[in-house]
């Protein structure tokens, strides 16, 4: 990695009772990266990224963002620092529109005034493709729409820092190009993005280094087409 | 807090609640104003429990509890200096208050149906504190002497039911205050998805605990006046589980994600209960809120508001 780091992960160990989910593992990620993450299932990635945005405490190790320690802050609190993800399994406020929607992280996270709430929500829904659903109900969107909510919802918070946790599984590959899309758009506005993907078309296209996690151990790191060659890699998805 | 048609229909209720009471406007019989406020307590109690139940989620089964703390912190003040009503509700409703943000402090790392067992709990520990002290009157329970009549109401019933009044037109207005700003849009959030609302910057913990002491404030400012309304309390009548399941049943049926949903739903059912109790028995009660949460649950599970709305074809 060059230039100014963003997030460092020191040495996280997070234990499940006697399961060790994350062993020692270390990444760093610079500012305006985009930075891959990748493994098998059961390999850590979603364990990792909720010791990151703070959902889990991490047993051992330190997290850094922005040159401060992040370890004993809630999640909120990290949401307010400027660290925003989205979920595997898209999780909207369900009894608000597309727009209530955003307007939680605006006004919790981004210091956002009542009034400004409708033009800035709006302002983003209609940079992700959702301007024409901002009246509906958020429980009744389809599968790509509501992924395209989850970005937006992350989008609202004004974050340096977007965790992208599959955002794509189970979309078709339009749809798949769709999101890749609106990724590479935000990080061209500067924001760095951390994707966890299982679609390797998507997570090679995208990222510009990748660390592959394997049973809670970082097992590579490298530029895409280092990791497509890596043996070990290769080992971990498909064994021996 | 920007004043609208709302707040002119509140104040006119409360100003036609004096003139009805001072003035014996209307020559109804006293038995009105006796039912009157059982009704408008349930108008409190069920807009209390909204506040938690409704705007964020958690369903507290300890109505009761809070209620009777009110109700005893009466007795205690009573009992102490002789204190008049006027005293009583504020400290009931600051004890209440205190006693919620300790059950938030305490459980609301518990979710769901866990939330809820532990919220009955704690009614039914602080009744047996209750029936195990003497200087409240411990299980044979306590009385208050207090004169038949007060100025200018003339009844005192009548003054009751002016202060009950009084009373549920605030809990009304702090509920509708706390749905339109910032702090109901963080409610509704944690209602609908507590990890993602905490992701998105919303201070989970601290807003539950706002929640739980509004929440008790109101439930025991309810319990204040109680013991003067019936002259004596005991401990099975102040924590008597009715009061739980009523305010629990009052929003679901009237509504529970608006503030006019208790309030429908407590002047409804509220009124039929105690038409059923003059007519037909008082044991009827339970069975006819047993009833209606029935159908209600299953032809209209946002209640009558949500219905309403579905009929305007705005509903959602």
């Amino acid at each position: 990695m060059t230039g100014e780091r963003l997030l460092e992960v020191r040495s996280v160990t997070k234990r499940f009772g006697g399961f060790v989910a994350l062993d020692e593992v270390s990444i760093e990620v610079g500012k305006g990266e985009r930075f891959g993450l990748i493994g098998p299932n059961g390999s850590g990635k979603t364990t990792l990224i909720n010791c990151i945005s703070g959902t889990l405490a991490n047993d051992g190790g330190e997290i850094v963002f922005k040159g401060a320690v992040l370890d004993g802050r809630k999640p909120h609190e990290r949401t307010r620092l400027g660290i925003a993800r989205s979920f595997q399994i898209p999780k909207p406020f369900r009894s608000m529109t597309v727009l209530e929607n955003l307007a939680i992280p605006l006004e919790y996270a981004s210091g956002a005034g009542a009034r400004e709430v409708e033009d800035r929500g709006m302002a983003i829904l209609e940079s992700i493709g959702l301007g024409n659903r901002a009246g509906e109900s958020s429980g009744k969107l389809t599968q790509i729409d509501m992924r395209k909510l989850e970005l937006a919802r992350a989008m609202a918070s004004e974050p340096e820092l977007l965790i992208s946790d599959e955002a794509m599984a189970g979309l078709s590959s339009t749809e798949v190009d769709d999101i890749l899309e609106i990724l590479f758009r935000m990080n061209e506005r500067g924001i760095t993005i951390i994707m966890i993907e299982h679609i390797m078309r998507a997570v090679m296209r995208f990222s510009e280094r990748i660390v592959v996690l394997d049973a809670g151990r970082k097992i590579a790191e490298g530029k895409p087409d280092e990791i497509v060659n890596d043996p070990e890699v290769e080992r971990a998805y498909l064994g021996e | 807090m920007r004043i609208d048609a709302f707040h002119v229909t509140a104040l006119a209720i409360a100003l036609l609640g004096a003139a009805v009471t001072i003035f014996d406007l209307i020559p109804v019989n006293k038995f009105y104003f006796f039912a009157g406020y059982v009704v408008l307590q349930y108008v409190v109690l069920a807009t209390a429990w909204n506040i938690m139940g409704g705007y964020m989620g958690y369903v507290n089964f300890g109505t009761a509890g809070f209620f009777a703390v009110g109700a005893y912190t009466s007795v205690v003040l009573y009992n102490l200096m002789k204190a008049p009503l006027i005293l009583m509700i504020p400290v009931s409703g600051a004890v209440c208050a205190l006693l919620g943000l300790g059950m938030g402090y305490l459980t609301l790392r518990l979710r769901g149906v866990f939330f809820a067992i532990a919220t009955l709990a704690m009614a039914i520990v602080l009744e047996t504190l209750i029936v195990n002290w003497d200087y409240v009157g411990g299980a044979t329970g306590a009385y208050i002497l207090r004169s038949r009549e007060i100025a200018p109401f003339g009844d005192y019933v009548e003054f009751l039911f002016f202060v009950m009044l009084v009373l549920a037109i605030f809990a009304v207005t702090v509920a509708r205050w706390i749905e339109r700003s910032k702090m109901g849009r963080g409610f509704a959030a944690i209602r609908d998805d507590e990890v993602a609302a905490e992701c998105t910057g919303v201070p989970t913990l601290r807003l539950k605990l706002v929640a739980t002491t509004v929440s008790g404030f109101l439930m025991g400012v309810a319990g204040a006046p109680f013991v003067l309304y019936v002259g004596f309390v005991e401990p099975s009548s102040a924590f008597n589980l009715v009061y739980a399941v009523n305010s629990i049943a009052m929003p679901m049926i009237g509504g529970a994600t608006t503030w006019l949903g208790p309030l429908i739903g407590a002047l409804l059912l509220g009124t039929v209960q105690q038409v059923a109790t003059v007519t037909i028995s008082s044991e009827l009660n339970l069975l006819i809120v047993g009833g209606l949460l029935v159908f209600f649950v299953i032809a209209a599970p946002e209640g009558i508001v949500g219905l309403v709305r579905k009929w305007r074809g705005r509903g959602r």
